[in-house]
């Protein structure tokens, strides 16, 4: 606009001046930890009831983003793995018993006071994980609330689903679950599980147990009977006596592939059945004629959601070389906006990685690309001082032999490929042992059909990525797992069928 | 406004009917979807405390306060002005608005009225707000406001045009009434700066929208604005986000910038925020100035006045002490 101010400016206050460098800076909006109370120390939930590890072991559970430590709580030994598989098998016969709406009841009446308590258990989710309090309060809470109804809902139509006129459950599960969704990842494996009637035991992540504890609680409060839902923590001994047990029917595991097969042998030759969510290293494809803007979007939402610590996120972009400049322009801009900081306040996009170890494993990985050529970008951004933190960082002139082209980083990093031709796009969002997720983006749809039957992947979004609702089933192909979660197809893991 | 290149860039692109059809249609898409998950997420962005009077006083100052009813007298458009020039009487460190938006016949009450104030007459031109008349009406309707002393000049594009792809006839209405825009022989002021109204609620489709911004931008707009706020959709977070891309887009392409401006609907002081928000992280602070953005609204003014009284004394008041026009 050309200017013909010349006139005097009578008025003593015009418009505020902008400061140059932070002309809109939003203050602090800071989320309030008063809303949950976080206990000095926590047992085992075993049987309706809190009890301290057999042999008196603890270990502390610490906020990432600041190091500082939330509370206590205890390892499990073998014995009290065996207390707790002994009490879910102890509830199994009556659960399972129980008419279906019944079994209905308990699950809504979770759902519930999941909603009701959303907000406390967003911010102990986001103390406990790093993950900021947009994400706890916005994606994880109403998921982990859709995911109780949605399988409350089958509950009683269980002759409907597809899987004979009766279908039993399995009887104990044993269920072990990551630190990057904890209570979501709870969600996903005791809500089919409840639903078909089998009873179960949950080991949650050694660096994530609070939200498991506190949905202990809500149990309790549901006036869920004893033994149905049980919770044990500790490390990856834990988790591997709870699959080794002989009480176990059903072994459910979302983690790390090399854990899966670790799992996959040990149960190996048993009546167990098992489900494996693993890893991944997802495409995320750019056509030339994708919808731009959305594109970025969704680039983002790939791979700095949750800091990129997704096994679906879409850690390699793979862009159409003739719109490739463009993109990776648009992407930096947009990331220059990511606010990175503590995970509390309501306006962080980007919080602290969970752990120290997986913030070296980040490091590790990340100067393993530098190291062969592959160029590093981040914005410019101040990370905190004490904490695990890691910026958001883009690899470009990546080549389908780098490692960080291959190994998942499970972090803020994403790995930027171009291809020519579709059938280049798909050889290359193929060529990886994985097959987890993948994210078409183009305007036209006849492409994105196409595309999507080529691709091995589990979920393939298109014009859109990292988008979970309780009724879609969602699992991997080859070194991602087998077995699906969610939707009519999640019944099946739990079912003798 | 950045000093135009020697060639102008993209000057081939309104050659003819056929290169602009070409150009516009090869406009990347827009995800309905994604772009509205984006607006929703920008929505919830917290603005408290010193961020919020911030963007409070910065609301304010990019009003455009209108009245635009058949019933407008200059009695009427005079106590708007006044309003304008002083929204908080009880405290005068509220700042004023940007500009006074009326019809043409007001535009001289509204000059008178605001004098050497610094706030601007705004006044709708062009047949408004359906614009379904002939071009040389239209083009002395908008020569009357610019006579009578408007500052600035909203038009509205013609939708059915646009719709039927007569997208030339679209672009050569809106250069027709630039020229208009500048004054009569002997005045030494600029030309009145041309806000180009698209009806977003009427375009319909966000493919529409991006196009209208561009062919509005090729055409030498000042300001891009969403909606007349006569009708039933006006301006909302994804379609103005949209127009935020496209100048931020624009500007890349040729180096000139374009201010935005939603209308209709914006009525509460959150609204308002949200939207400087959007602006905020799409464009940064090169638009965060009355210069390059403006709200369109009436009743959003006393919103914020409740609200910079509330974070001032800490209780909020209620409608009763803000001024009534």
């Amino acid at each position: 606009m050309a200017s013909d101010t010349t006139q005097p400016h009578p008025h003593p206050h015009p418009a505020p001046e902008p400061d140059p460098f932070s002309p809109f800076a939003y203050a602090p909006a800071p989320e309030s930890r008063a809303i949950v109370d976080i206990a000095p120390s926590y047992g085992h939930f075993i049987d309706g009831e809190f009890r301290e590890a057999s042999d008196g072991r603890v270990f502390k559970t610490i906020a990432p983003a600041s190091e500082e430590v939330l509370s206590e709580v205890a390892q499990a030994s073998t014995e009290d793995v065996d207390a707790a598989v002994r009490a879910a098998r102890k509830a199994f016969t009556g659960w399972a018993a129980l008419p279906g709406s019944e079994r209905a009841k308990y699950l809504f009446r979770i759902a519930r006071i999941i909603q009701e308590r959303s907000r406390e258990l967003a911010v102990l989710e986001t103390l406990d994980n790093g993950k900021p309090i947009r994400e706890t309060r916005d994606a994880d809470l109403p998921l982990v609330a859709a995911h109780f109804f949605y399988y409350a809902g089958w509950a009683d139509k269980l002759p409907y689903a597809g899987y004979g006129a009766d279908p039993r459950p399995l009887g104990v599960a044993g269920q072990v679950i990551p630190w990057n969704f904890p209570l979501m990842m709870l969600a996903w494996k005791i809500a089919p599980a409840l639903a078909t009637g089998n009873t179960v035991v949950l080991k949650p992540a050694e660096t994530t147990p609070l939200s498991a504890l506190f949905f202990a609680d809500i149990c309790r409060q549901a006036g869920l009977p004893k033994g149905v839902v049980n919770i044990i923590t500790g490390d990856g001994s834990s988790g591997a006596a709870l699959v080794e047990h002989e009480g176990v029917d059903k072994v459910a595991f979302t983690g790390s592939t090399a854990v899966g097969k670790m799992i996959a042998r040990t149960v190996a030759g048993t009546r167990k059945k098992l489900t494996l969510e693993l890893g991944g290293k997802g495409a995320n494809i750019v056509f030339d004629d994708a919808p731009v803007d959305q594109a970025v979007e969704g680039i983002v939402n790939g791979i700095y959601f949750n800091q990129g610590q997704v096994c679906c996120a879409g850690s390699r972009l793979l862009v159409q070389e003739s719109v490739q400049e463009e993109v990776l322009d648009a992407l930096k801009r947009r990331l220059t906006t990511l606010r990175v900081g503590d995970p509390l306040d309501k306006n962080t996009d980007v919080g602290a990685i969970n752990s120290a170890a997986q913030l070296a494993r980040i490091t590790e990985l990340t100067e393993a690309g530098e190291a062969e050529g592959a160029e590093r970008w981040s914005p410019s951004c101040e990370l905190p001082t004490a904490g695990y933190w890691f910026a958001p960082t883009v690899f470009t002139n990546v080549t389908q032999a780098h490692r960080i082209a291959r190994e998942e980083i499970f972090g803020p990093v994403l790995s930027v490929l171009s291809f020519r031709t579709p059938d280049e796009a798909v050889a290359k969002a193929n060529n990886t042992p994985y097959g987890l997720s993948a994210g078409i983006w183009t305007e036209k749809g006849s492409r994105i059909l196409q595309v999507a039957q080529q691709l091995r992947a589990g979920v393939v979004w298109s014009n859109t990525f990292n988008k979970f609702d309780p009724t879609s089933p969602f699992g991997g192909y080859q070194e991602s797992g087998f077995g699906r979660e969610g939707g009519r197809h999640g019944l099946e893991a739990y079912l003798d069928v | 406004m950045s000093s135009a290149p020697t060639v102008p860039p993209l000057a081939d692109v309104t050659a003819s009917d056929a290169s602009l059809r070409r150009f516009l249609h090869g406009l990347p898409g827009v995800d309905a979807v994604g772009l509205e998950a984006r607006a929703a997420m920008l929505g919830t962005r917290s603005v408290k405390t010193t961020a919020k009077a911030y963007a409070i006083d910065l609301a304010i100052s990019m009003i455009d306060l209108t009245t635009l009813e058949g019933a407008d007298t200059p009695g009427k458009v005079r106590s708007l002005c006044a309003k304008g020039l002083s929204p908080d009487p009880t405290d005068r460190t509220a700042p004023q608005v940007a500009a006074i938006c009326v019809y043409p016949d007001m535009a001289a009450t509204a000059r008178a009225a605001l004098a050497c104030s610094g706030v601007r007459v705004a006044s709708v031109a062009t047949a408004f707000p359906a614009g379904r008349s002939a071009l040389p009406v239209k083009l002395a309707d908008t020569r009357d406001a610019v006579a009578a002393g408007a500052d600035e000049v909203d038009m509205v594009i013609d939708r059915g045009a646009f719709l039927s792809g007569r997208y030339l006839q679209v672009y050569e209405e809106i250069r027709a009434v630039r020229e208009a825009c500048v004054r009569p022989e002997g005045s030494t002021a600029a030309p009145a700066h041309l806000k180009v109204i698209f009806e977003n609620g009427e375009l319909s489709t966000y493919d529409n929208i991006r196009r209208a911004s561009w062919l509005a931008m090729l055409a030498g707009a000042d300001f891009i604005k969403t909606s007349t706020g006569k009708v039933a959709v006006n301006a909302t977070l994804p379609n103005t986000l949209l127009m935020l891309e496209a100048v931020r887009d624009y500007r890349a392409a040729t180096g000139t910038q374009v201010g935005v401006k939603p209308a209709g609907g914006i009525r509460t002081s959150k609204d308002a925020i949200k939207y400087l928000v959007m602006v905020n992280e799409t464009l940064g602070a090169d638009w965060l100035s009355p210069e390059w953005f403006r709200f369109g609204a009436s009743s959003l003014l006393n919103d914020l006045l409740m609200q910079r009284h509330k974070l001032s004394t800490g209780r909020y008041s209620g409608p009763d002490y803000v001024t009534v026009d």
